[in-house]
């Protein structure tokens, strides 16, 4: 089991999620997942678990599958505890000899279903110590309903539970650092990624969550076209602009030591990320500039703290 | 053996000599004991089942789902409130075809928050695509119990399985008992070997799609032949309990039916009370007689038509408001299954025993009272009506 990336060989694995899924163009959700697949070794099977939500939908519509691997979904809040019973009956099932080989267990769902109504049962997985990797795809809003707010959206998004008008500008609260908090449940293994440039950051670090033993937890960023109405051939250059302006950092927590695991050459500023998305449109109309100021200031003061606990 | 157990401890020693694969464990009164003694039996290495202690009863529930459909045999118990904050996930169980085993310890669902005995729990659960058997003592939560596995697993059922008792009445109540081998209940139960499951190596499983309206109704179609063919399932495995145990189970339970005029339909604890009133009076020559409901889902319709057609009139005892204003769940299903036949005793409707209120032989007596006026008279009064409540305004 090599460790060192490279592309090339990653590549040339057979996709673990395959095609004819119905992910909309552009989406990012389907490349998190199929990069996070991609880290399995060959011979090893896996149970992907997933809450309700777009993945879901388009990703087992009876009678088909995407998916290679055993695949559970049951409901939009229990995707921790789903996650925790395929586990659970694995341990018992080793024990009595029922089953072979090594089976690895990873579960997507979105950040409504990891921030909001799957949280308690995300919690409860995690301080059980189950062995698994709860992965959150975080489009940062309900984008299977329709694009309605989540305590992941940013501040001033609009989505059509959080709209822009002259007495509101988009959600009024800041988002909810959701890494941060699992990281204080004390999981063996934490990180944020997103899918950018040759997908080493992905790819090293979900193969990390899967072979480290007990509870693991991964962030990924996973841009939606409809929700943050941006032309789904900009995916690529917005995670980067994500990234590069520490909206998005990357980085990961192992037995407490936090490593910021991308440093962008230039920290761009905050409204170059804001610019190519409808959904921070009206920050850019006149008078709207303390939007653009609380945002840069907020963004600054979260990267500033990242970088005092990874010791920079 | 002959012992003497609680009705907790009864279900949570067949746990034990059944040894599951996986438990879903959460705390509620009344059930709380079953998870305790069950967590003393793994401390002490005597199961070797996963014990998963979760966050919620949602969880929990969610866990059996999940390792059901992994392929381990998995239980769990919950009461009341518990019950209905795993309402949602009951359906994905019934319409997975998950045989998990839930012993439910009936308790009133809040509000007002109450811990003690009714219907409410179950009865609100009632459609949600689980057989539900309840038990009149300890004897009956101890054989349901270990009944329900080979119910559920059967290739032609493949549903989850509720086994019901009386809150405190029944669970905390120590009572003479008498327990099978475990070599003679592992046997009985055998081994949980599914066609399909998620890790089974040769053949990867996709569970819980997103179902279209091209599929759907086919599904719910197959569920619902699925109930329907549990009847001869849970008929079976009585008479299979039957042949190790001597003790007999079917669908419902007559008592003194054979030429009974007025009779009572009830279900649970309630009914050992209604057999000394029915003994009693028919010491006094009366013709009356009982009929207890132990299947509920599937619901005994044939059954209960076939035991009360000769009847004069009858009263349906229910441990539930459904609030439908015109009379509580069992009434309604009792009701309608005797509308086919050619000549229908009178039939009341009454509500008892809500969060706790006691039932007592006198009860029993009063009802049957009740009965033989109307069998006289031809006059049923009103048809549905609540009993042992205080009237409005007393106080005590």
């Amino acid at each position: 089991m090599s460790t060192i990336y490279n592309l090339k060989r990653e590549a040339a694995k057979p996709p673990r999620l395959t095609g004819g899924h119905r992910l909309c163009a552009g989406c990012g959700a389907g490349i998190a997942v199929s990069g996070v697949l991609r880290a399995l070794e060959p011979e090893d099977r896996a149970v992907v678990v997933n809450a309700t939500g777009c993945l879901e939908v388009s990703t087992f519509m009876y009678p088909y599958t995407a998916y290679t691997d055993s695949f559970i979904h049951s409901a939009f809040e229990n995707a921790g505890a789903t996650c925790s019973g395929v586990e659970a009956a694995y341990r018992a099932l080793k024990r009595r000899n029922k089953v072979d080989g090594t089976v690895k267990f990873i579960t997507f769902a979105g950040d409504g279903g990891t921030y909001d109504i799957g949280f308690q049962s995300l919690s409860g997985a995690m301080e059980r110590g189950h062995d698994m990797v709860y992965v959150c795809y975080d489009n940062e809003a309900y984008m299977n309903t329709g694009i309605q707010r989540s305590s992941s959206t940013p501040m001033f998004a609009r989505t059509t539970t959080s709209a822009v008008g002259p007495a509101q500008s988009g959600k009024i609260q800041p988002k909810k650092d959701i890494t941060d908090i699992l990281v204080s449940h004390n999981v063996v293994y934490a990180a944020q990624t997103a899918p950018i440039g040759t997908m080493k950051d992905l790819h090293t670090k979900s193969h990390k969550a899967i072979y480290t033993e007990g509870p693991c937890f991964l962030n990924i960023l996973a841009p939606c076209p409809r929700g943050w109405d941006y032309p789904m051939e900009l995916l690529p250059e917005l995670v980067q602009l994500a990234v590069d302006t520490c909206i998005w950092p990357l980085y990961e927590v192992e037995e407490g030591e936090w490593r910021i695991t991308y440093m962008p050459k230039k920290k761009l500023p905050v409204k170059e990320f804001f610019r190519v998305q409808g959904r921070f449109r009206h920050m850019f109309q006149k008078g709207n500039e303390w939007m653009l100021e609380e945002a840069q200031a907020h963004v600054d003061q979260k990267w500033e703290r990242l970088r005092e606990r990874a010791d920079l | 053996m002959k012992t003497a157990l609680s009705g907790n401890e009864a279900v949570a020693y067949a746990m034990k000599q059944i040894n599951p694969d996986v438990m879903g464990a959460f705390p509620i009164t009344p059930s709380t004991e079953i998870p305790e003694y069950f967590a003393q039996y793994v401390a002490d290495g005597v199961v070797t089942t996963e014990f998963v202690t979760t966050e919620s009863e949602h969880s929990s529930m969610s866990v059996c789902i999940a390792a059901s459909a992994a392929g381990a045999r998995s239980v769990c118990a919950t009461s009341s409130c518990g019950l209905a904050l795993m309402h949602e996930m009951l359906y994905v169980a019934a319409s997975s075809r998950l045989p998990i085993v839930l012993a439910c310890v009936n308790r009133a669902l809040s509000g007002p928050i109450n811990i003690n005995n009714d219907h409410s729990d179950s009865m609100g659960s009632r459609d949600a695509g689980w057989i539900q058997i309840y038990a009149e003592n300890n004897q009956e939560a101890y054989d349901n119990f270990i009944m329900s596995f080979l119910i559920g697993e059967t290739p032609q059922v493949r549903l989850p399985v509720m086994a019901c008792m009386d809150g405190f009445i029944t669970s905390h109540a120590v009572e003479n008992i008498e327990l099978l081998d475990t070599e003679v209940v592992q046997g009985f139960v055998g081994t949980y070997e599914p066609e399909h499951y998620l890790l089974k190596k040769e053949n990867p499983l996709a569970v819980g799609p997103y179902d279209l309206s091209a599929f759907y109704m086919e599904h719910k179609v197959m569920q619902a032949e699925a109930i329907r063919a549990s009847k001869a399932r849970i008929l079976q495995v009585a008479e299979n309990l039957a042949a190790i145990s001597g003790r007999h189970y079917g669908l419902i339970e007559c008592h003194q039916m054979e030429d009974a005029e007025l009779a009572l339909v009830l279900i649970g604890s309630s009914a050992g009370t209604a057999k000394a009133s029915v003994d009693e009076l028919r010491q006094m020559g009366q013709k009356v007689g009982l009929v207890k409901v132990r299947v509920f889902r599937p619901f005994p319709a044939e059954e209960l038509a076939e035991a009360l057609y000769h009847t004069k009139a009858v009263a349906v005892l229910d441990k539930a408001e459904s609030f439908s204003g015109c009379g509580g769940p069992l009434f309604a299903e009792t009701r309608s299954a005797l509308y086919d036949l050619p000549q229908r005793p009178q039939l009341i409707n009454l509500v008892y025993g809500l969060g706790g209120r006691d039932f007592t032989t006198e009860s029993a007596r009063s009802v049957f009272e009740r009965l033989a006026q109307i069998a006289e008279t031809g006059e049923t009064g009103p048809r549905y009506a609540h009993m042992g409540q205080r009237t409005r305004g007393s106080a005590t």
